[in-house]
């Protein structure tokens, strides 16, 4: 059991240390994907035209297989963090573009005018009315980004040990360990189910108006 | 910029239109790998889909059983399982099944508890048996989500099966990663295009399908 959590010492990471960036590895992407899906979730509202294209850049640069994409991108940005993180956050976006307009467009057109009527302002508005109704939707999709996200970060050990937990699927294999397999697989699928409980959790704070 | 130089330089190398390592064979075996794990997922996720859709029981814990699922990681999935049972279409086809079955799943429970109540209220009191109701009125309603989460659920399987080339399997995937290891970019670039144009050739089908199998009413009536 010990090896479980013990690490080969070429990872040059502690177990937590290999945790620690793994979520790094994989919340970021998430965080960026929201802050950048956002604003073009209100851009394909505002300009439905927009929504059709947008959808399409979006599932093809999401077709690109992980593995060929970081590769690419070592040209541009080497063997780091910001390889890893990059195709990441285009990724969330094929899934959190139409979660954010599903959510907003759920807002009813009589609570938009109820909203209007008492003297909101379109930004106010957009924070205080639409958001809010749209968290369920957008933390819908947020849960599906971030499992699919953790569970990619792994595929950076190819590319030179930029896999945080995956890295240890590498040693696995080269000295025909299969706890570290088993290490590296265990921990990141509880990872992905303690955030996914966490993100049900912040959803049920932030729309405490919800049926249970 | 060299994209277009690596793209060039990969299709128009005679090496890789024929032979074992050809373009025309490797297409065929990410095809094959694609529909068998598609197969597979539909048919362990669409039956269970569409029951306690009908039955409107157990959501809760298909939720959690598609969380699960979707939380094991799929290349780490490929490295523990090819470690203990060795090279083999098995390690290959699990990462690759629980990727797909959780979308198939979800959408067609949610697809089916959502069909309209007033149409299954009519449909019963016509005499219809929960059979009839569910094959005759909710799944005809409901095929368009249903197509839809096996559409997303194909292009991850498409995307994902590279990663079977890392255990010394075929498919498209072994350019991405002979080209990684050998250094040779254009391999890369090449096979990345090919497995993207298989995605988008998948959505083609899809919408294809769903052109010819959803009925004309559904189609005008929802979205």
């Amino acid at each position: 059991m010990s090896s479980f959590f013990r690490m080969p010492s070429d990872l040059q990471h502690s177990y937590l240390g290999l945790v620690a960036w793994h979520l790094q590895l994989a919340l970021v992407p998430v965080l960026l994907g929201l802050l950048i899906a956002l604003p073009i979730g209100q851009l394909c509202i505002r300009f439905r035209w927009l929504y059709a294209p947008m959808l399409g850049v979006t599932t093809v640069l999401y077709a690109i297989p992980s593995l060929a994409f970081f590769v690419v991108l070592i040209d541009w940005t080497g063997q780091s963090d910001t390889t890893v993180m990059i195709p990441l956050t285009i990724y969330t976006l094929v899934i959190l573009v139409p979660a954010i307009i599903d959510g907003v467009r759920s807002v009813p057109p009589e609570t938009h005018a109820a909203a209007t009527a008492m003297g909101f302002g379109a930004a106010r508005r957009y924070f205080q009315i639409d958001l809010p109704i749209a968290v369920p939707a957008i933390v819908a999709g947020l849960r599906v980004a971030t499992v699919s996200s953790i569970s990619l970060v792994s595929v950076g050990a190819l590319i030179g040990d930029q896999g945080a937990l995956g890295n240890l699927l590498e040693d696995a294999t080269q000295y025909h360990r299969p706890i570290l397999a088993w290490s590296s697989v265990i921990t990141t699928a509880v990872l992905a189910i303690l955030i996914d409980g966490l993100l049900v959790l912040a959803r049920r704070l932030l729309t405490p108006w919800a049926a249970r | 910029m060299n994209l277009l130089h690596y793209l060039d330089s990969f299709y128009s190398d005679s090496a890789n239109w024929s032979g074992a390592n050809g373009i025309p064979e490797r297409l065929w075996q990410h095809v094959l790998y694609t529909l068998m794990a598609l197969g597979i997922a539909t048919a362990i996720g669409l039956p269970i889909g569409l029951v306690t859709g009908h039955t409107g029981r157990g959501g809760n814990a298909l939720a959690f059983a598609a969380t699960a699922a979707r939380a094991l990681p799929s290349f780490g999935l490929l490295v523990l399982l090819t470690l203990l049972m060795g090279l083999g279409l098995t390690p290959v086809m699990v990462p690759l099944v629980a990727l797909a079955v959780p979308p198939i799943l979800v959408t067609s429970y949610e697809a089916v508890r959502s069909a309209d109540r007033a149409l299954v209220d009519a449909a019963r009191g016509m005499g219809m048996g929960p059979m009839r109701v569910l094959f005759q009125v909710e799944v005809p309603v409901a095929l368009p989500l249903i197509l839809s989460g096996m559409r997303s659920a194909a292009v991850q399987i498409v995307s994902t099966a590279t990663i079977a080339a890392y255990v010394a399997f075929g498919g498209l995937g072994r350019y991405i990663v002979d080209g990684l290891y050998q250094e040779n970019y254009s391999k890369v670039v090449g096979g990345a295009t090919l497995v993207a144009g298989l995605a988008l050739v998948t959505l083609a089908l899809f919408w294809l399908i769903a052109r010819v199998f959803v009925s004309p009413g559904v189609r005008r009536g929802g979205r």
